[in-house]
């Protein structure tokens, strides 16, 4: 399933003082199976951007084509784009409204206006993407539930909706580290073993650095970089202008390159900076 | 959708309405709404358009979004007209078609009823319109303060209703996120009978209210974190104060009132 957008600009509230314009022609291909992090500062225009890809909000030029046919035509059925483009909203965990956490899950399937069987059979592989133990968890109250877990749950309801594009706006904002590794782990395994289509909004560098293909800097509502993670995390003076920062790594293989050591100059995962400096501290000892 | 909601809603500016003293804006706004009830027939609703025209005129608003206002209460407006249209008592009909009738006294009150009920809610947005939810509280709490020898707690309701009014915009862009989340999982608020839609909303109030007690605890904790205490000995960042401004408008409201006092008089003797 591919999604293009062409030349899409959003003007919230037009015609009051309140008017702003989110984003400015942006054009964008989000190809089958890639998985891309969409990165911006506060306000760069990435969650208005998304709510464009399933149909939430209405362009206010420009379109939006799934699969060649365009989201916003009069007879586009929205609900077959919803299953088709799963969207998880910033602290997914304040929409959960049921009395149990399967209940809660099994709200997306329900309106999908699937049989009893397959809605349970959906929850229970929700939860296990999402690490949540079926037994244990079914019964229990929403509310019962630790920051991460509600969070988990909050993102299972999504999954077993089985989107074939899987958005997620900050899905790590306000975890712990092991809440954030958590949930970054499992959308790695969701787009390596069932081939989703993930497109992940952070202004976190370090969140997306190791797990994307695909790197989209979007600045001013309008996209300013896009490329791979190598190409785009060269351009550290570049990033820095717009408010964001290169990965960790990048920064430290920066500076040891200005003391005059031999780091590659594209380095940015933690692994290939290790290698190179055990390389240098090896020869060192030679 | 959500966003269509103009009641309460502030619409920053500098105009000489905005700039007025909100006891004054309050004050005139009860005046505004005693003249709309005075009005007798159609040619005093011309006068009170043309003056919200005026008014809206020197506030600097686009008439458009003062219309938005009404367009959120066009389901009472309707009401209000056919519950008059069918059920108003008269002797005079025009169309009747089996146990209902339209009388013409009917029809007359049920535009009058609506009529009125617009120019209410225009004439009183532009109070809300052109004052902040803090100054306006203000002006409240500054109005009650007599009150307060009969220990009436004028600074904690005032407090009450400034955080009310200020979480109203909060709580709107709350229920929008929410809405959206739901309809990203298939929800549907649009279609389906009386019943259905109402059962739809249980996804979205749950989670609406959760949130409003958190923000609330939150917001409690906060104020007593700065060892807010309530009303006694509280000094003020702005003191209100009439200003010549204030007369100006006073004058141009006993002048609306006054017009529209003699319109009725002549109305009357002319039948």
């Amino acid at each position: 399933m591919s999604i293009v957008i062409e030349n899409l600009t959003h003007t919230y509230m037009p015609g009051s003082p309140f008017q702003a314009t989110a984003i400015h022609g942006v054009s964008l291909t989000i190809r089958d199976g890639e998985f891309i992090g969409l990165i911006g500062h506060t306000g760069s225009g990435k969650s208005t951007l998304i709510q464009h890809l399933n149909g939430l909000l209405r362009p206010s030029s420009g379109r939006v084509l799934i699969d060649g046919k365009d989201l916003f035509a009069k007879d586009t059925d929205k609900r077959e784009v919803r299953r088709k483009v799963g969207l998880v909203f910033q602290y997914p965990e304040n929409q959960l409204f049921e009395e149990t956490v399967a209940a809660d899950i099994a709200f997306g399937p329900k309106n999908l206006g699937l049989s009893p069987e397959e809605v349970d059979a959906r929850v229970r592989d929700a939860c296990a993407q999402v690490h949540l133990d079926y037994e244990t968890f079914k019964d229990r109250s929403v509310f019962e539930l630790s920051g991460g877990q509600m969070r988990r749950a909050a993102i299972a309801g999504v999954l077993a909706m089985q989107p074939q594009t899987l958005i997620l706006d900050e899905p790590c904002a306000g975890l712990d580290p092991r809440g954030r590794d958590e949930i970054l782990g499992l959308v790695r395994e969701l787009q390596r073993t069932r081939g989703t289509t993930v497109v992940m909004v952070s202004h976190s560098m370090d969140d997306v650095a190791s797990l994307v293909s695909r790197v989209i800097v979007m600045n001013r509502g309008q996209i300013a970089m896009d490329g791979t993670p190598r190409e785009i995390f060269r351009q550290g003076e570049a990033l820095r202008a717009m408010g964001l920062d290169v990965p960790e790594a990048a920064r430290l293989a920066a500076r040891l390159r200005e003391k005059g050591f031999d780091v590659p100059e594209d380095a940015y995962l933690h692994g290939e900076l290790l290698e190179a400096i055990k390389r240098i501290v090896g020869g060192a000892h030679a | 959708m959500l966003k269509n909601i103009t009641l309460g809603q502030y619409y920053p500016g500098h105009s000489p309405v905005h700039r007025m003293d909100p006891r004054m804006k309050i004050y005139l706004t009860i005046a505004y709404i005693v003249a709309v009830f005075l009005v007798k027939d159609l040619l005093g609703y011309a006068l009170a358009f043309l003056f919200l025209l005026f008014m809206a005129r020197v506030a600097q608003i686009n008439l458009g979004f003062l219309m938005r206002g009404i367009k959120a209460l066009r389901v009472i407006v309707a009401f209000t007209f056919i519950i008059n249209l069918f059920f108003s008592t008269g002797d005079t009909p025009l169309l009747s078609w089996g146990i209902l009738r339209i009388t013409r006294e009917g029809l007359q009150n049920a535009v009058y009823f609506s009529l009125r009920l617009i120019f209410l809610v225009m004439g009183t947005s532009m109070l809300t319109l052109t004052t902040s939810p803090v100054v306006l509280t203000d002006g409240l709490e500054r109005m009650m303060r007599p009150l307060a020898r009969v220990h009436f707690p004028a600074h904690e309701l005032a407090m009450m209703m400034t955080i009310a009014l200020r979480f109203i915009p909060t709580l709107l862009e709350e229920a929008d996120k929410i809405m959206k989340a739901q309809m990203a999982r298939g929800a549907d608020f649009e279609s389906g009978n009386l019943l259905a839609r109402a059962r739809a909303m249980v996804p979205l109030l749950v989670p609406l209210f959760v949130g409003a007690f958190r923000r609330a605890t939150e917001l409690a904790m906060a104020m007593e974190a700065r060892c807010y205490r309530g009303g006694a000995h509280r000094t003020r960042m702005r003191e209100l104060g009439y200003t010549r401004l204030d007369f100006a408008a006073l004058g141009v409201m006993a002048a609306f009132i006054a017009l529209i006092v003699a319109q009725g008089a002549f109305v009357h003797v002319g039948l």
